[in-house]
């Protein structure tokens, strides 16, 4: 965010891949990709790939953090050394550990928790290849992965970002538009209730800025909810015949 | 076990005040603790300031080192903050490296600090490419009673502009000879709110961060939203959010005042 550039972002409304302002990346879901987690989703948005695998119910390990009154979810969102132009070190860094800590915030909302007391939900997500928005990408992989599991849930959490750019607000910022553009805003919302679980923002915004970035990946997350449907569909009622 | 019967009874009591408009503290929803900042609490330090926000009490200090620029920014310092909950400070803190609540306070303060783009990083370059000033931010917790975010925000904005740049003469760092200010410009400021049931309040006092249900922070400067985090298990509807925001600039503007600069 913030670095310089003599690149122009935006020309006569245009993007550097041609999007408009309003306009996602390419963004395809699949639910239930892998053998041996309980629930699992493959996510590809933009240069983004990303794979979630949710495991539990299950007993909680160490026993000591475990509640009686609800099961403790845990998040780990993790990037692949090679997901990067310059090679990430592998394990936690700090930015990996404060996006899983306030992106199982975002799920803690929707799992119903509460119906298995003393057990333990382990949500992993793998950034394999990053392009921006790897946050909103995994959470939303995250969610379908949830309920591919056949974990109880009151909605979906589906996730998406808008930022300024050159001056503009725009939707879904791609590599470039992170890293040369003013402003990166990721939202999470549910769906239904259009309550918001995950917010973040850093670079410059008047309040006048921010409201049209919010509701703008507001707008954003109920496309992409569109999808992550689809993919439960394809997986469970297409499926079937 | 994760929570004792104790706080679960009186979480249910804030709960029930929240709900009728009262806080346990008789505080009225928009209104902040007592403040106190105290500048350059640490003389030895470059910068440093101790804020004390009802019984929380932060402290910030920065140092000053020389080293290399990042390779896509080679005419720019560096700032880097770090944050050590200290097992002094609360019962609940362990000695240990950083957990996720200590990275996501340092973050936060970084983002409030970096995107509000105070510090004129290119004026901490010294030779391009090669030698730059790092800005290094310490946030010591010494009390831990709610709302570390804010206060963390005061004490670091009120440290740089209380720091000074030692001289640096053939590769040596002269910390006697420390005049030169650090060029900084804005005094960004964080704002938190808690929302308890359906009543947002600002600056939680820790019983009231203990029974929130949603926690948002706003960075701001004068006219300029700069940073925002939202945090806990629960949800904002777009309306909270936006009271949230116009708050934060409006408090803002009071918490601004508070940094001195000797």
């Amino acid at each position: 965010m913030g670095m310089k550039s003599d690149i122009e972002l935006i020309k006569d409304g245009k993007r550097l891949d041609g999007r408009g302002v309003n306009d996602l990346r390419p963004i395809t879901i699949k639910a239930g990709v892998l053998e041996r987690a309980d629930g699992s989703c493959y996510v590809e948005w933009g240069g983004n790939k990303v794979l979630a695998a949710v495991y539990g119910p299950q007993e909680c390990l160490p026993k000591h953090i475990a509640s009686p009154h609800r099961a403790v979810l845990t998040y780990r969102y993790n990037m692949a050394p090679f997901s990067v132009e310059d090679r990430k070190r592998p394990g936690p860094d700090r930015r990996s550990i404060e996006i899983s800590k306030i992106s199982k915030e975002a799920l803690e909302r929707v799992v119903l928790l509460e119906k298995f007391p003393n057990t333990m939900i382990k949500v992993f997500v793998e950034i394999l290849q990053a392009d921006a928005g790897t946050r909103c990408a995994a959470l939303t992989a995250a969610s379908v992965a949830l309920a591919d599991a056949g974990i109880p849930m009151r909605d979906l959490v589906t996730a998406c970002a808008a930022g300024k750019i050159g001056g503009e607000i725009v939707l879904d910022l791609g590599k470039k538009e992170d890293n040369f553009g003013e402003a990166d805003v990721p939202v999470a919302i549910l769906p239904h209730t259009k309550e918001i679980v995950l917010m973040q923002m850093d670079g410059q915004l008047t309040p006048e800025e921010y409201r049209k970035a919010l509701d703008l990946s507001i707008d954003g997350c109920t496309k992409v909810y569109e999808l992550q449907k689809k993919a439960l569909r394809e997986r469970y009622v297409e499926g079937v015949d | 076990m994760a929570e004792s019967i104790a706080w679960e009874i009186k979480s249910d009591y804030i709960h029930s005040l929240a709900q009728k408009g009262i806080r346990q503290d008789n505080r009225a929803m928009d209104e902040y603790r007592p403040i106190e900042v105290i500048p350059n609490y640490i003389p030895r330090a470059l910068g440093s300031a101790l804020v004390r926000l009802g019984a929380t009490q932060v402290l910030a200090g920065v140092s000053m080192l020389v080293g290399q620029p990042y390779p896509d920014s080679p005419n720019a310092g560096v700032l880097m903050t770090g944050c050590e909950l200290v097992p002094l400070a609360s019962p609940t803190f362990e000695p240990g490296p950083p957990d996720e609540n200590s990275i996501e306070l340092a973050r936060v303060v970084d983002r409030g600090i970096r995107e509000s783009k105070a510090i004129d990083f290119e004026k901490l370059c010294i030779t391009e490419g090669e030698e730059v000033w790092m800005v290094m931010l310490d946030l010591h917790v010494l009390d831990y009673d709610g709302n570390l975010f804010d206060a963390a925000e005061l004490a670091s904005t009120t440290a740089l502009w209380n720091t000074r740049i030692p001289k640096y003469e053939d590769g040596q760092i002269i910390r006697e000879e420390a005049k030169e200010k650090l060029p900084i410009s804005e005094k960004p400021i964080e704002c938190t709110f808690a929302k308890i049931g359906n009543t947002i309040m600002v600056d939680p006092a820790l019983e009231e961060e203990k029974a929130l249900d949603a926690r948002v922070t706003f960075a701001t400067t004068d006219k300029i939203l700069c940073a925002g985090q939202k945090g806990g298990s629960g949800s904002f509807t777009r309306e909270e959010i936006d009271y949230a925001l116009d708050m934060a600039f409006k408090k803002g503007k009071e918490l601004r005042k508070l940094v001195k600069v000797i």
